[in-house]
C-alpha cells in the first residue's frame, strides 16, 4: 500500500523545521502502508503536546484527548470495537509525566493497541520545561539549576510491568524505526515504541547528533524473549557509561488481551455499537428470575 | 516604587517575591507558564527564598501546595484552564482543610473542543470548592490582589485560600506600566504568615484530613461558610489598609459613570476597560450608561452590587462562561438575589473577540430586549 493513502491534503503542519515529529510521521505512515491498514479500518489516539498534533496530519479516524490521557481512551475504544487498529501516540511528558499512572496501569491490562511515544526528552509545546525523560543537568527555565531528578525509564518500567512488546527507536533511522513499529502493530497486546527525537528548538543537548552518538542497536543474536536480560539492556545508557541500545528489548507471547478478556467477545467480535438487544433472549432470562 | 513596563504574569510574580511565600509547587500550561518561569528565576538567582518544586500534574501541584500549606508556611501556585479542572478535587481538599493558599489563574477555556484562549469558564467551574475569586481588569491589580489574597486568606477569621484569576493573553502577554511596591512597604502590609491552628508541628502532633463522619462533617462545611461570610469583613477591612500604605483603591466592586445610568453594564475582568471606553463614548452621545466592574465574586458581594445598580431601570450582565441549561453564572446568582430588571449576555467564549460594537449592541438590546440571554458575536444566529 502507499504510504500517500495517509496523508491529509492541506494539513498546515504546526511543528518547527527540524523536528523529529516529520520523521516519526513519514515513518509511521510507511510502516502502517506496509502492513495494509486501511485509513478507515485505523484509530489515532493522542494526548496533549507536540507529538500529540501528529494525528492530525494523518488521515485515519482520530481522537484528540486531554493532557495525558491518550491511552485510556485508546483502551476504550479498542474494548468497543476490537476489531480496529488502534494506536496511541503522544510525548514523553504526556505519556510518562501527566499520564504515567494511565502509563502503567495500561501496561498491566494489556489492550491490543500501540503505543508511540516520542522522546524528545523535554516539552516541547509549553516551550522547553523539563519532562519525566530529561536527563540529569539540563538546564530550563523551569530547571534553572539544572535537572536532578533521575530520568524516568520507560523501558525498564515497561519490562517490569509485564508489557507484552518493547522497543525504542530513532527518528533519524527511517528503516529500522519502520520495521520495529511494524512489529509493534503487528504484535498482539500493548506494545511500546519508546521513540528518540531531537528537538532542535528547546533541547539544546540531546541532539541529533548527541543521539547519534549515544544510541546503538541490540545485536541481532539478541533475543527478546527473556525479562530479565531486557531489564538489564533497558538499564543500559550514558549516565552508565554505556550507549542508549535500540530495537525490541523484550516480547512476550500468547498472554490475553483485555479484550480477550472481556465476556462481551468470547463468542462474536461484532463491535458493541452494531449490536441489538436479542429481545427474547432477555425476555426469557427476565421470566426464569420471576420462577423462583 | 518602580513603574516597570510588564506583562500581568510578570506582575504575579513580582506580587508573589514580594509576598515570599516558602513553598512554590508548579507546573507548565499555557498561558500560565511564564508564571513559573519568571518565579523559577528569582529562585536560582536567590531573590526569593522559597522552595521551588516542578512536579508531573497540576494534580500533583495543588497536592504539594496543600502538604506544605498543611505545615504552616506560605505557598503559592499557578495553573490555567485544564490544569485548573485538573486540580479540582484538590480544591475542595484545600479549603476544607482551611489552607490560605494563594493561587494566581490564567484564565482559559476548557476542553472540548480545544482551546488555548480567554474565558472564565475554567475558574466558574471551580466556584464551590470554597475558594475565595478575585477577578483582575489589569497587571497593577494582578499584582496588588496576590498582596491582598494572601493578607485575607492568612486572616484568623477566614484562613479559606485564594484564586486571582488574570485573563489568558489579554493580561498574560500584554504589557503596561504597572507599579511595583517596595519590598519594605509590602511588609509592613503582609507581615511573615504565623499559622494559628491546624497545621502540622512536630511540637504538636495531629493530624489533617481525616474522616468526619455525619456527626462532624456539616459542621466543618458550616464553618468554611461562616468563614466566606466572615471574610467579607476583611476583605474590606484590607482593602483599607492597602489604600492606606500603597495609595491604590480597590472594593469590591467598582463603579465607572453609574451616577444617574439608565443601563449599567455588569462584568469581571479585562473586558472592563473595553466597557469604559464604550460607556465614555455613549455618555459623550448623551446616552446614560455606566459600567460595574465585580472584583471579588467568592463571597459574592450581592450587597455591593444592589446598592450600585439599583437606581439604574435595566442592567446587562455580561458572562464569560455558560452553565448550559440556565445561563451566565454572574447573571443567574444577581438575578437570584437583586430584584432589578436584567438581561445576560454570554461574550468571548474561547477568545471570540468582544468588540466596542458588541457592546454597544449589548445596551441596545438591553433598551430594547426580545429574550431574557443573548449570545454575543456568534457568527451567525443559530
Amino acid at each position: 500500500m502507499n504510504p500517500e493513502v495517509y496523508d491529509m491534503q492541506n494539513a498546515d503542519v504546526a511543528w518547527c523545521p527540524g523536528c523529529g515529529n516529520f520523521a516519526i510521521l513519514k515513518t509511521l505512515k510507511m510502516a502502517l502502508a506496509d502492513l495494509e491498514i486501511p485509513p478507515e479500518n485505523l484509530v489515532m489516539v493522542s494526548g496533549i503536546g507536540q507529538a500529540g498534533k501528529l494525528p492530525h496530519y494523518i488521515k485515519s479516524n482520530v481522537f484528540n484527548g486531554l493532557h495525558g490521557r491518550s491511552l485510556s481512551p485508546a483502551t476504550g475504544i479498542k474494548a468497543s470495537n476490537k476489531n480496529m487498529n488502534v494506536v496511541a501516540v503522544s510525548g514523553d511528558g504526556c505519556t510518562y509525566g501527566e499520564g504515567g499512572n494511565h502509563f502503567m496501569h495500561t501496561i498491566r491490562r494489556n489492550p491490543d493497541i500501540t503505543n508511540i511515544v516520542h522522546n524528545n526528552m523535554v516539552y516541547g509545546l509549553t516551550k522547553g520545561q523539563a519532562s519525566p525523560t530529561s536527563q540529569i543537568n539540563l538546564k530550563t527555565p523551569f530547571q534553572v539549576d539544572g535537572v536532578f531528578e533521575e530520568p524516568f525509564n520507560p523501558l525498564a518500567v515497561a519490562i517490569s510491568l509485564g508489557a507484552t512488546f518493547v522497543a525504542r527507536a530513532f527518528a533519524g533511522d527511517i528503516e529500522k524505526t519502520r520495521k520495529i513499529i511494524k512489529k509493534a502493530v503487528e504484535h498482539k497486546g500493548y506494545s511500546l515504541v519508546d521513540i528518540f527525537q531531537p528537538c532542535p528548538t528547546f533541547n539544546k543537548v540531546n541532539t541529533f547528533q548527541w543521539f547519534k552518538n549515544n544510541i546503538y542497536y541490540l545485536e541481532d543474536s539478541y533475543k527478546p524473549h527473556n525479562k530479565a536480560k531486557a531489564l538489564k539492556r533497558a538499564v543500559e545508557g550514558p549516565h552508565e557509561s554505556g550507549k542508549f541500545p535500540l530495537g525490541i528489548f523484550y516480547i512476550k507471547e500468547g498472554l490475553k488481551t483485555f479484550e480477550e478478556n472481556l465476556s462481551v467477545y468470547e463468542k462474536v467480535d461484532t463491535p458493541l455499537f452494531k449490536r441489538e438487544v436479542d429481545r427474547d433472549k432477555l425476555k426469557k432470562l427476565i421470566e426464569s428470575k420471576k420462577k423462583i | 516604587m518602580v513603574v516597570k513596563v510588564i506583562s500581568a504574569n510578570q506582575a504575579v510574580s513580582n506580587a508573589v517575591k514580594l509576598a515570599k511565600p516558602q513553598v512554590i509547587p508548579v507546573y507548565p500550561i499555557t498561558p500560565q507558564t511564564s508564571i513559573s518561569e519568571y518565579l523559577a528565576k528569582y529562585v536560582a538567582d536567590g531573590d526569593i527564598d522559597s522552595e521551588y518544586i516542578m512536579v508531573e500534574s497540576e494534580h500533583s501541584a495543588i497536592s504539594a501546595a496543600v502538604g506544605a500549606s498543611g505545615t504552616g508556611v506560605r505557598v503559592f501556585t499557578a495553573t490555567s484552564s485544564q490544569g485548573l479542572a485538573l486540580m479540582h478535587e484538590i480544591l475542595f481538599a484545600a479549603a476544607g482543610l482551611r489552607n490560605p493558599i494563594v493561587m494566581a489563574n490564567a484564565n482559559r477555556a476548557l476542553a472540548a473542543p480545544l482551546s488555548i484562549w480567554n474565558d472564565h469558564q475554567d475558574s466558574i467551574s471551580q466556584r464551590d470548592t470554597g475558594w475565595m475569586q478575585i477577578y483582575v481588569e489589569n497587571g497593577q491589580e494582578a499584582l496588588d490582589s496576590i498582596l491582598k489574597c494572601y493578607k485575607i486568606s492568612e486572616d484568623h477569621d477566614v484562613l479559606l485560600p485564594s484564586m486571582v484569576c488574570l485573563d489568558g493573553f489579554i493580561l498574560t502577554h500584554t504589557v503596561e506600566p504597572v507599579d511595583i511596591p517596595s519590598q519594605e512597604l509590602v511588609d509592613s502590609f503582609l507581615p511573615d504568615y504565623q499559622p494559628q491552628e491546624s497545621f502540622l508541628d512536630p511540637l504538636n502532633p495531629r493530624s489533617l484530613g481525616t474522616f468526619a463522619d455525619p456527626n462532624y462533617y456539616m459542621e466543618a462545611r458550616y464553618q468554611m461558610e461562616v468563614a466566606m461570610q466572615k471574610s467579607k469583613k476583611i476583605i474590606k477591612k484590607v482593602n483599607q489598609e492597602f489604600k492606606e500604605i500603597f495609595g491604590r483603591e480597590n472594593s469590591f466592586v467598582e463603579e465607572y459613570r453609574c451616577e444617574g445610568a439608565e443601563i449599567i453594564l455588569v462584568a469581571m475582568g479585562s473586558i472592563c476597560s473595553t466597557i469604559r471606553d464604550v460607556v465614555d463614548d455613549m455618555r459623550d452621545r448623551g446616552k446614560k450608561v455606566g459600567l460595574l466592574k465585580v472584583s471579588n465574586y467568592r463571597p459574592f458581594p450581592e450587597k455591593e452590587i444592589f446598592e450600585a445598580v439599583k437606581n439604574a431601570d435595566r442592567i446587562a450582565v455580561l458572562d464569560k462562561n455558560i452553565s448550559f441549561g440556565m445561563g451566565g453564572a454572574l447573571y443567574t446568582e444577581i438575578r437570584a438575589n437583586i430584584d432589578v430588571e436584567s438581561y445576560g449576555f454570554i461574550v468571548g467564549l474561547g477568545g471570540r473577540d468582544i468588540t466596542p460594537n458588541h457592546i454597544e449592541d449589548i445596551v441596545n438590546k438591553t433598551l430594547n430586549p426580545i429574550k431574557k440571554i443573548t449570545w454575543i458575536g456568534l457568527k451567525e444566529e443559530v
